[in-house]
């Protein structure tokens, strides 16, 4: 069947209702409130910094507070929060439908199993997005709310404010796209899925002292390349220290070769896992 | 089990399935014809594991399945002439019985109005009108089944799996969901039913498969089964006015191996290695004065089959 001849219609359809009955599981389950805890959590961090310089009568330094939501950004909400979260919302796509021998609903579905993965994938991707993407902005807000509005306009307008949001926007949203397909695959590979988190969690923090060609096939190599902002050397201690291992980049991707590999990572993973969800069968019994 | 053609039977040819080193079943080879078709057999003699491969759920280690002339590899076009309702007593979270059948005939890239109208339509006919609106978390265990049966039956399959689909119903929908399966297979549809209950088996079956340990040990009409156990004898009831007189004019015949006469002294059990002769011999007895008011096959059912085959591994119900 040629390209242009297969159902894509029949497939979109397909996807928007797998997506519409994933994503109020995903965006609504009470065993996922932790994940909002740790999406939201730098926001409350930044909402008490403002508060305090508040009511303290102290004006904040705007560089010093770019820098410190740089490090925060990289060492905590991509790091973990995004990482964490992800597991949570994507390992659970196919791996907790096993556990609550529920998947065999799809699998009888005329739904062709790529199909399924994608539009699983894009539920995740969503309330992902929409949970990440939302902290991210907040957490922007909340970390320069207490400055004069003149400030605020002068760095969003004329000192490239506006294109560091939509920068960390971007990177949230990649993060998730980079993580999510890596822990959709884990749920998928694996049964236990601490195993392939603590393996990732690994990878990704080693990464930085890999040769250049092993780095290119982690998530946090491509996201810390398009971080706006560098994380400061006195945030980072010395040179040797672990979190210069974490913020540094030696070689970074240019922001295409970041983005385009970033997908490529994505879409060859999620390719792996629609190979093994071609084959994969429903053995309850056995979990 | 017939001579149906492949694009209207379901076909196994040498199936086996292990799971790591444990036997699923083994050297499988099946035609089923439309109708109700009933595996019977004992906890793990391997029915749910043939309806998981002819539904593609699980892969067969060796072999090959063909349902309707489609493979189970082929889940695109498989679903859209077959329903399973497995036995599996677990539900996608948080959704209505409409939900559940609405978000499922979704999934078949259905529009709203279409997956509404045919929700609805399958919904009413398990009789679940009235409890559509409610969580199914809230549903009785008969609710669950029927729902589930819903699910299986809303896009008007050819072919219908059903893996224990009378457990937990009560007498009444228990008998308006045997109406429901005969109607179904007088449309000319397949039903694969499994059952633990011999006897329901027995009113409802056009064929039964007899699975024991992975293999099948029987298959076909439920008569011609029995007729091929050769080494027990059949037991035919017969009801008359004289049973003594009738038993010592049979005995002399050794194809009869046992008569009997019966408490109430109104008729008499026979046990014959060749029933067909043995029917022959009762007519030219009845024509010689002995008022024979009716004569029956006393083992001809599953239940009977089902222990000769298959022994007492399992109390059958």
């Amino acid at each position: 069947m040629s390209f242009r001849k297969l159902p894509w219609a029949l497939w979109r359809r397909q996807i928007a209702a797998v997506v519409r009955l994933e994503l109020k599981k995903t965006l609504f389950a009470r065993r996922g409130l932790w994940i909002y805890f740790l999406a939201f959590a730098p926001v409350l961090l930044y909402a008490a910094h403002s508060f305090v310089l508040i009511k303290a009568g102290r004006r904040g330094d705007f560089g010093e507070d770019t820098h410190m939501f740089a490090a925060v950004f990289q060492f905590f909400y991509l790091r973990l929060a995004i990482f964490f979260g992800c597991v949570g919302i994507f390992m659970n796509l196919f791996r907790g439908e096993v556990l609550d021998k529920s998947l065999h609903y799809y699998f009888l579905a005329p739904i062709r199993r790529e199909v399924l993965l994608v539009g699983k994938y894009l539920s995740g991707l969503l309330a992902a997005a929409v949970i990440f993407c939302c902290s991210t902005l907040l957490q922007l807000v909340a970390l320069y709310w207490y400055f004069n509005s003149n400030v605020i306009q002068d760095y969003l307008f004329h000192a490239n404010g506006l294109g560091h949001v939509a920068a960390y926007l971007g990177v949230t949203l990649l993060a998730c796209i980079g993580y999510g397909s890596i822990f959709l695959a884990a749920g998928v590979l694996f049964r236990n899925p601490l195993v392939p988190t603590l393996v990732v969690l690994l990878w990704e923090t080693i990464s930085g002292v890999l040769p250049p060609l092993l780095q290119k096939c982690s998530v946090i190599f491509y996201l810390k390349s398009l971080c706006p902002v560098s994380v400061p050397a006195s945030i980072t201690l010395d040179k040797g220290s672990l979190l210069t291992l974490l913020a540094v980049n030696v070689n970074p991707a240019s922001t295409v070769t970041a983005i385009l590999g970033l997908l490529t990572l994505s879409v060859a993973v999620l390719a792996l896992s629609s190979l093994r969800l071609r084959r994969m069968e429903i053995e309850y019994g056995a979990e | 089990m017939n001579d149906v053609a492949p694009d209207k039977s379901i076909v196994f040819e040498d199936v086996s399935k292990f799971y790591g080193e444990v036997l699923g079943v083994n050297r499988v080879n099946l035609s089923i014809p439309p109708g109700i078709t009933s595996l019977v057999g004992p906890n793990g003699s391997g029915k749910t594991t043939l309806m998981n491969l002819m539904t593609g759920l699980v892969e067969p280690t060796r072999g090959r399945i063909s349902v309707l002339g489609l493979s189970p590899r082929q889940p695109e076009q498989l679903f859209r002439r077959l329903g399973y309702c497995t036995q599996y007593d677990s539900f996608p979270r948080g959704l209505t019985g409409y939900q559940f059948v609405y978000s499922y005939l979704r999934l078949f890239g259905c529009g709203h109005a279409k997956a509404r109208e045919l929700a609805v339509q399958a919904i009413g006919r398990v009789g679940l009108g009235e409890a559509a609106e409610r969580s199914i978390a809230s549903y009785s265990k008969g609710m669950r089944q029927r729902i589930k049966l819903a699910q299986a039956i809303c896009h008007n399959p050819a072919v219908l799996v059903l893996d224990e689909p009378l457990n937990g119903l009560d007498p009444l929908i228990r008998a308006e969901t045997i109406a429901l399966f005969r109607a179904l297979a007088e449309q000319g549809l397949h039903l694969i039913i499994s059952s633990h209950v011999l006897h329901e088996v027995d009113v409802i079956s056009d064929q039964v498969v007899l699975l024991s340990n992975g293999y099948v040990v029987a298959e076909g009409e439920i008569r011609g089964v029995r007729d091929e156990i050769q080494e027990h004898p059949m037991q035919i009831l017969i009801r008359c006015n004289q049973p003594g007189a009738l038993a010592s004019q049979v005995f002399l015949h050794d194809y009869v191996v046992e008569a009997r006469v019966l408490h109430d002294g109104m008729g008499l059990l026979v046990k014959t290695r060749d029933a067909d002769r043995f029917y022959l011999l009762l007519n030219r007895i009845a024509q010689n004065g002995i008022d024979i008011e009716s004569v029956a096959p006393a083992d001809d059912d599953v239940l009977s089959v089902y222990e000769y085959l298959i022994g007492t591994e399992e109390p059958p119900k």
